[in-house]
């Protein structure tokens, strides 16, 4: 198992360069430099700028110091806002984003499995239907139509719940999570429901039926490990969209998150931030879906056994 | 062992059930009376459809309801005194029965089991839910069966999940589980059919041996009356739903009453090839010549810091002759090679090394370009005659593929030759424009050898081509390959794992072990003296009638 | 599926071998599919509302009485009326007007990025599925990358880099969907080759080529089929998702996302404003996944046992 996590590792390597070299020139490809926004600047001033973020010297060379910096896990200074590293930034919003990002998994996990894991259990039954029905509703209600909509309803409307904020008011964290939960859980409902209702035609719970278990022990104990599989493997793609849905949700809700920073980066070109925070997303997506092969491979005894080196 | 019903543990009266289908109702299983009583084995003997499985099920609430409907019948199970109907019992009490006082065997062991538990836990699950064991007493339990059932080193394998295993071993594991909590009644739904003859025999032992210590009543279900032959007390033979003919198994292999079970038993192949017309010449030369023939599969990939695993070598050495209008048989068990050296010979796998040579042409080491003529006079039948064909295509399609694409035929005058074909493989015109979803499994298989028989070849190789058919269904499709093989002066290689099949039509036997041929000669002097060991165990597993 | 070779050649008989019984006609998997999917509602009602939407979209121009730009600003903000079905906007823009106009971009967005991604992928799948061994092993390997990258950044970056180009977005978004559409294509492939039918194809001696047109695609027809029905909508909210956040269609052109975006900054005093493009995204949304859902139930072959 140790070999197995090293060599994903190992292979997660080229991976993030690949990363950072693609947004690196991608960056550099774009028409306008940073300052060039900015109303006319005196060529002299300018010229002080580039030298300060080594704009003047050659792509290469700011390429590779800039690996030498990211490898000492130096972001470098931010171009937007003189005197802020884009470390002090992104350490400023990922609390916030993590935690919405861990609110929402846990929801779409808590909600989508057991409703998934109902619905397959009597299929074409208004047990499948009801849950089926919703979550087709949360797969068509996309995230940044559902926010402003959970906002009028329950913000303006009736007003149980504060619509902006975080941490400020208690449950001003429940609408963001709930509205960025909202597609994961329906698409983890379906997934467990596929999930199961593959496993549960299968021969070994007929097998675990013919034992005389009740029935509850026969889905939980026989058919969840199996049925669980796709939607374990979904966590990690399932990260790296929450990630890039916190965006909305961050900016709908105005939550001082990662998501919102790098949307206003992107629109200020601030070049060092932006390359920041893909890096890192990049990385973190690298890594759930690591985890989540991890995972996967420990629920399967015969991929365990693979990996293992042992004879299958 | 007698037919004393006082002594019965179960005896069903009028069981009739029905599934519901879009296009309304199908009845299953009809009208079908039967009892066992403890110490006795009841086969149940039927082909694929004729209800032997539902039968068992629906009596354990084992068939999902809706679409089966139990429309009639009473299921009187007797144990210790207590009476109780098994049909009308409501699911807490069934399930208080069921892997506790009536346990069952299925017919896979390799799906059969959970592969994300240990055999350990799936194995004293029924302790701990019937007999209140704990898991300590379940355990020492547990391990003691699993030494009874053969299997070697119990307390460390306690822990091993099922896909160590091989598929006997499962099997045994899945016996031990069944009798874990020493049930009165077991039904074994076909447990032997996924399974080689040698292991099969073994298995077959073991039932029979437990089955006589504990005094228990024994149901088994299967498709193989020579495998019933050697087990049963009774048989009943099902056909579309209803018990046909039932009696003491001497008595029905001996004097069959009904039609359909004559049927069944002429069905069953034994004994030696029929004479043909006109015999292989043994002076002639080799149509097909096979030398030191080699075919290694690498496995898996080096990995960074991992050698690469030892590749395969599935096929290793193998030298034989097919000559002019003879019908080879090659016989081995699973994993014994027999498949990849007909898929080597027919140039689907490149062979790693050696020669084949047809008609004296060195085909090895030829691109695909220009094997393309040669192909014609090779042609291959396939084991799965729901795989064979591509569900897209329809007869007229298939049939016609070959014929142009050879440019045997123009597309102006390719139908009279399909139609030509379909008559010589015994399908009816009327088919021509059908989809192989729309036919039974032994008609795909005359397409399928429609097919191959399309290009006029000289050579055929068979795969394994009744093996997944019933076996009155078998029966003709063999005898449609000898006559073709007649009309069209073929020579054949006829692979399979069935004995009795390949004494039926071939002239002479070459056996498969480990990817080497071990022994090989005139078909009725090799079953009348097998020299190696090997064979000589292969043969005596078979089950005779 | 009858091909017309069959129907020209059966007058070339001119004596049958035996007297021909009428010719049963075969009902191939296509027609029993489309007899399952003629039985599932949803499925046929989302069949149906999506050609009706297609068919107004195209329509458009010649349908609407206000021009999408056209502004009434005496009018402003106005709730639903008889002159303006679904009101105006702040501009007083007819707000059904610039719905319809905002379908257009939509359903192009979708039909445009989902064929992108449908060329490339089943293109890369079936390559990589037929020829296995190292090169399916190395072609995989890069899909795997490409899964890991953080595409939406990329794509953000990529609108934010070299401006909100329409023919940009068609091109980035089918550049990410392309990967599902090879594995599953990919995955096909890799199943059929090892069926036997394939075999008999080659032992039969047909080429590559002939194996892949004949035998290989007509079978992964179906998944491809009904993945495509799911990309659609994919791309749809994808688009939407981009101009939501001002990245993807430019105003005073219209679409959903960017018709919602506004509607969000409004919705208290005008909610018609959000509502109203929410709707028309999500019945969109809702016919397409209805009928990819149905259309899965009626080409599992799965289905077809029950």
């Amino acid at each position: 198992m140790a070999r197995f996590i090293f060599m994903r590792l190992l292979q997660a390597i080229p991976v993030l360069l690949v990363v950072i070299t693609v947004t690196f020139f991608l960056v550099r490809l774009a028409p306008g430099g940073p300052f060039s926004a900015e109303k006319a600047v005196p060529p002299e001033v300018l010229k002080a700028l580039e030298a300060r973020y080594h704009l003047d010297q050659p792509v290469v060379n700011q390429y590779l110091s800039y690996l030498g910096d990211l490898a000492r896990g130096d972001f470098g200074p931010s171009f937007k806002y003189p005197g802020r590293s884009v470390n002090e930034m992104i350490a400023a919003g990922l609390p916030a984003t993590t935690e919405l990002g861990l609110y929402a998994m846990c929801f779409a996990l808590l909600i989508g499995a057991s409703a998934g894991v109902i619905a397959a259990l009597k299929p074409n039954s208004a047990q499948d239907y009801i849950p089926m029905s919703t979550a087709m509703l949360g797969i068509c209600l996309p995230s940044f139509l559902l926010g402003p909509l959970f906002m009028l309803v329950f913000g303006v409307w009736l007003e149980w719940l504060p619509v902006s904020g975080w941490g400020d008011i208690p449950g001003d964290k429940i609408l963001p999570a709930l509205t960025l939960a909202s597609g994961y859980t329906a698409y983890i409902a379906r997934l467990s429901r596929g999930g199961m209702l593959e496993v549960m035609s299968q021969d070994y719970i007929r097998t675990a039926r013919a034992k005389g278990l009740p029935e509850w022990k026969v889905v939980l104990k026989h058919g969840l490990r199996g049925g669980m599989i796709p939607v374990i493997a979904f966590i990690g793609p399932a990260f790296a969209g929450l990630l890039s849905g916190s965006f909305v949700v961050e900016t709908i809700f105005q939550i001082p998150g990662l998501g919102r920073f790098y949307v206003q980066a992107a629109f200020n070109r601030d070049y060092t931030m932006i390359m920041g925070t893909t890096v890192l997303f990049a990385t973190l997506i690298i890594f759930f879906n690591l985890l989540a092969d991890i995972v996967a491979v420990w629920l399967n005894p015969r991929l365990r056994d693979l990996y293992r080196g042992k004879g299958a | 062992m007698s037919e004393d019903t006082g002594q019965n543990v179960l005896s069903v009266d009028d069981l009739s059930i029905s599934f519901k289908t879009r296009d309304g109702s199908s009845k299953a299983v009809d009208a079908v009376n039967f009892h066992i009583a403890r110490g006795e084995t009841l086969a149940i003997v039927g082909e694929s459809g004729s209800g032997k499985s539902v039968t068992c099920y629906s009596l354990l609430g084992l068939i999902p309801q809706p679409p089966g409907v139990i429309e009639s019948g009473v299921a009187q199970f007797t144990s210790q005194g207590q009476q109780r109907d098994l049909l009308r019992s409501d699911k807490q009490a069934l399930r208080s029965l069921l892997g506790n006082k009536i346990a069952l065997i299925f017919q896979d062991p390799m799906t059969c089991l959970n592969p994300y538990l240990t055999i350990g836990e799936q194995l004293i699950e029924p302790l701990c839910q019937h007999k209140n064991h704990t898991r300590e007493q379940a355990r020492n339990r547990a391990i003691e069966l699993l030494q009874e059932v053969g299997i070697k080193n119990a307390e460390a394998r306690f822990t091993s999940y099922p896909h160590e295993f091989s598929g006997g071993m499962r099997q045994r594991v899945m016996i031990a589980m069944a009798l874990i909590t020493e049930p009165e009644l077991l039904i074994a739904d076909e447990p032997t059919t996924a399974l080689d003859v040698t292991i099969q025999a073994q298995i077959l032992d073991l039932l029979d041996k437990l089955k006589k210590q504990r005094n228990i009543a024994l149901i088994f279900i299967s498709h193989d009356l020579s495998v019933v032959a050697s087990i049963a007390d009774r048989v009943a033979v099902m056909r579309a739903g209803k018990i046909v003919e039932a009696g003491k198994t001497q008595q029905i292999f001996k004097q069959p009453r009904h039609a359909y079970t004559q049927q069944l038993l002429a069905s069953v192949p034994s004994g030696a090839k029929p004479a043909q017309a006109c015999q292989p010449n043994p002076q002639a030369p080799a149509l097909l010549k096979i030398e030191h023939l080699k075919t290694v599969f690498e496995q898996g990939k080096a990995g960074l810091f991992s050698a690469r695993p030892a590749p395969t070598i599935a096929v290793n050495d193998v030298s034989f002759e097919l000559r002019h209008h003879e019908i080879l048989g090659l016989v081995g068990e699973s994993g014994s090679g027999k498949s990849t050296l007909g898929r080597s010979v027919i140039q689907l796998i490149k062979p790693t090394a050696g020669r084949v040579q047809l008609d004296g042409q060195e085909l090895t080491q030829l691109s695909s370009k220009q094997l393309k003529p040669l192909r014609q006079r090779m042609q291959m039948i396939f084991q799965d005659p729901y795989a064979s064909l591509n569900p897209r295509m329809t007869v007229f399609d298939t049939l016609a593929e070959p014929l142009l694409y050879h440019r045997i035929a123009t597309r102006k005058n390719v139908t009279p030759r399909v139609l030509a074909l379909m008559d010589d493989v015994g399908l009816a015109h009327a088919a021509i424009r059908k989809y192989p979803h729309e036919f039974s499994g032994g008609q795909r298989q005359r397409i399928a050898i429609g097919r191959a028989i399309a290009t006029k070849p000289e050579v055929i190789i068979a795969d394994e081509p009744v093996s997944a058919l019933d076996v009155t269904i078998q029966a003709q499709i063999l005898e449609l390959i000898l006559a073709l093989v007649e009309r069209h002066n073929l020579s054949m290689l006829f692979i399979s794992h069935d004995l009795s099949v390949v004494r039926t039509i071939a002239d002479r036997v070459l056996v498969m072990h480990q990817g080497q041929v071990i022994e090989r000669g005139d078909t009725e002097t090799l079953w009348a003296a097998p020299q190696e060991s090997y064979t000589q165990s292969l043969l005596a597993a078979v089950p005779h009638l | 599926m009858s091909s017309p070779e069959i129907n020209s050649t059966q007058q070339d008989i001119d004596t049958p071998p035996t007297p021909l019984a009428p010719a049963e006609k075969g009902s191939s998997l296509w027609r029993d599919a489309w007899h399952r999917l003629q039985k599932n509602k949803m499925a046929l009602l989302g069949l149906v509302v999506m050609v009706a939407m297609c068919i107004i979209a195209l329509l458009t121009p010649w349908i609407t009485v206000y021009g999408y730009e056209e502004q009434n600003l005496l009018l402003g903000a106005s709730p639903p009326s008889a002159a303006h079905w679904l009101g105006t906007d702040t501009l007083g823009r007819d707000l059904l007007t610039r719905i319809l106009y905002g379908s257009r971009i939509s359903l192009a967005v979708g039909f445009i990025a989902t064929a992108v991604a449908l060329l490339i992928g089943v293109i890369y799948g079936t390559v990589a599925g037929y020829m296995g061994g190292r090169i399916d092993a190395a072609m995989m390997r890069l899909v795997d990358i490409l899964y890991a990258l953080p595409f939406m950044i990329f794509i953000i970056l990529l609108m934010v880099i070299f401006g909100r180009n329409i023919l940009l977005l068609f091109l980035a978004i089918g550049a990410v969907e392309w990967l599902t559409m090879a594995r599953i294509v990919r995955g096909q492939v890799q199943s059929l080759r090892q069926q036997e039918f394939v075999e008999a194809a080659v032992s039969i001696g047909l080429g590559p080529w002939a194996i892949i047109r004949r035998h290989l695609i007509p079978n992964t027809l179906g998944p491809v089929i009904v993945y495509t029905t799911l990309t659609i909508p994919s791309v749809m909210l994808l688009e939407s998702f981009l101009s939501f956040l001002g990245l993807g269609i430019q105003p005073p052109q219209s679409s959903w996302g960017l018709l919602i975006s506004y509607g969000v900054e409004t919705m208290e005093e005008y909610p018609w404003l959000l509502i109203f493009p929410g709707l028309a995204l999500s019945l969109t949304l809702f016919a397409l996944n209805f009928l990819g859902d149905g259309l899965r139930d009626a080409l599992d072959p799965r289905a077809s046992k029950d």
